[in-house]
């Protein structure tokens, strides 16, 4: 379990955490959404001990980060940003320097780390110095180092960053098959991301929480929620058309490539009624979808609000 | 899952240790301070000139050959962990600042210990041409190590304070500098004639790195001489670890 309360870090005026509180429960995998220089990077490092909050606790397991640095991070997997380690030593040496200082020891220690470099396919790296691995090898090193111990707790810094397509969806799995009994942290920037592996979402902006939700739930939010979406030959047609039923709010086409898009007012599903217009009309469409919204969009919203928001409050002060 | 405190430590040492193999930084080290060592001795110290079975030019000439060489090593001990930043991994594994400190300090004190104990040569070739008092030697080399630690010490301390390791070297060396310096008859007689009391004469000669070392190398165990390195030593990795703390941030 992991649970901060009131977690603040500035810098100076800088208030790169402002009062952060939350809570995650075992098997549930959090995902830290945000733009660049929100704060998820500050924040996962107070949770991980690495900084000292300006106020505010973080708890780990019951442990409090800043009183039992030590029992705390017995149960903390952590993968800093960027997934530093010492690039002078082969993988193996590496794994093994974390076990060591994990306290794991003989059959244990063969068996974890084993079980750590298959679940990442490291075998085949084993001897190579850490220096001359690609970028994906060592963000799986990192990886590796994280989840030795069997941890109860993982926080992870865009696990995924630097990795190509296969690799991603390989570390996504991992991701997955760990979380039924650990409680899992994981900061992204990759929205496609939060569906595929997170049971829960917070977004936050300006060093503040601004949303936290499942990921359905933060897509209800998008204007795209519940909307229809169809492609044709004519739709001009189509908009005049869709635009007539009573539950849809507006149609748009989308300037590219031409799609049409009927959004519904709030809270009414148009999906039967656009579809019986549209046979009734008897008209010709290609293929046609019930949208279920735009993570991208939320976001935009959410974070853009926030900003709006505290450029109109220092336009004020001055 | 019970790792006892030392033994943590001494994880931390070794994984340091076999670092500095790991490049030929080690070698390179190795080598440059057996031949300048060897070339002090022989040519500086006037080692045959003397006619005499001592070591004194070899270790005269080790606080000014540390001046140089210790701060290379040290420079990089937390600059390096801040530039790459391993330093956070480290400090987000369960150990605590005090077991890396010294896990650190201890790793580059034993490297320096393997490189001060491979000048044996020199050693044997004086007990070849004479009868030396060797417990006496022997103290010039415990004598010898114990300021090495001083002076790495001060380098942990400068090393931790930036991620640069030119910066860290440079200072390291003006620092410890000021500290030879401080116990040289030049310095001491200019705060003579500028008139302060024997008793700050004193102080600031108590504080030199050469004032302990001379009397160590020349045979003489004092307590109190031990305790000075020993107390220097604690005091400047005490320091390193609250520059740590304070700046592992940027």
């Amino acid at each position: 379990m992991i649970e901060t309360r009131k977690l603040c870090k500035h810098y100076g005026g800088l208030k790169a955490v402002d009062g952060i509180s939350f809570k995650v429960e075992p098997g549930e995998v959090l995902g830290f959404l945000g733009p660049n220089g929100a704060g998820k990077s500050t924040t996962m490092k107070m949770i991980a001990g690495f900084l000292t909050p300006t106020s505010g606790t973080a708890t780990v397991c019951g442990f409090d980060v800043q009183e039992h640095p030590i029992a705390a991070k017995r149960l903390m997997g952590y993968l800093p940003e960027g997934a530093p380690s010492y690039g002078e030593m082969s993988v193996a040496g590496f794994l093994e320097f974390i076990a060591d200082v994990r306290g794991l020891a003989g059959e244990e220690r063969r068996r974890r780390i084993d079980d750590a470099v298959g679940r990442l396919s490291l075998s085949g790296v084993m001897a190579q110095t850490i220096d001359t691995l690609s970028k994906g090898f060592r963000r799986r090193v990192g990886l590796a180092q994280a989840i030795v111990h069997d941890p109860k707790v993982l926080v992870l810094d865009e696990p995924t960053d630097g990795l190509d397509p296969n690799q991603k969806h390989e570390v996504r799995a991992l991701i997955q098959a760990m979380s039924r009994d650990k409680t899992i942290i994981v900061s992204t920037h990759i929205l496609e991301e939060v569906h595929a592996v997170c049971s829960r979402a917070i977004i936050i902006a300006g060093g503040k929480v601004l949303a936290d939700d499942t990921p359905q739930g933060l897509e209800a939010r998008s204007r795209y929620h519940q909307a229809v979406s169809l492609s044709t030959a004519n739709p001009k047609d189509a908009q005049e058309l869709l635009a007539r039923i009573s539950d849809v709010s507006a149609v748009e086409i989308d300037p590219q490539d031409g799609r049409v898009t009927a959004f519904p007012r709030k809270g009414k599903p148009i999906f039967d009624a656009v579809t019986a217009a549209l046979r009734q009309a008897n008209f010709q469409f290609s293929e046609i979808a019930l949208e279920q919204g735009r993570l991208d969009e939320v976001f935009r919203q959410i974070t853009q609000t926030e900003r709006n928001a505290a450029m109109a409050k220092k336009k004020e002060a001055a | 899952m019970s790792t006892s405190a030392g033994n943590l430590t001494r994880v931390l040492m070794r994984r340091e240790l076999k670092s500095y193999f790991a490049t030929p930084v080690a070698y390179v080290f190795i080598v440059i301070f057996l031949v300048l060592a060897g070339a002090f001795t022989f040519y500086l110290g006037g080692f045959y000139q003397r006619g005499q079975a001592d070591l004194l030019p070899f270790f005269n000439f080790h606080p000014w050959l540390y001046l140089f060489l210790i701060p290379a090593i040290a420079m990089r001990l937390w600059a390096e962990e801040r530039k790459s930043g391993s330093i956070e991994l480290l400090l987000t594994l369960p150990v605590t600042m005090w077991q890396a400190v010294l896990g650190k300090f201890l790793a580059a004190w034993a490297f320096v210990g393997i490189a001060l104990a491979l000048t044996f040569p020199i050693w044997i070739t004086v007990n070849y041409l004479g009868d030396p008092d060797n417990g006496a030697i022997l103290a010039g080399y415990f004598g010898s190590f114990l300021m090495a630690g001083a002076f790495l010490a001060v380098g942990s301390c400068l090393s931790a304070s930036t991620r640069n390791q030119v910066v860290a070297f440079i200072l390291t060396v003006v620092i410890c500098f000021a500290l030879l310096l401080a116990g040289w008859p030049l310095v001491l007689d200019m705060f003579r004639g500028f008139g302060f009391p024997q008793a700050v004469i004193d102080a600031i000669a108590g504080l030199s790195f050469i004032t302990h070392f001379s009397a160590i190398s020349k045979g003489v165990i004092d307590l109190r001489d031990l305790l000075y390195f020993v107390l220097m030593i604690g005091f400047w990795l005490y320091a390193s670890a609250v520059v740590i703390d304070l700046k592992k941030a940027d």
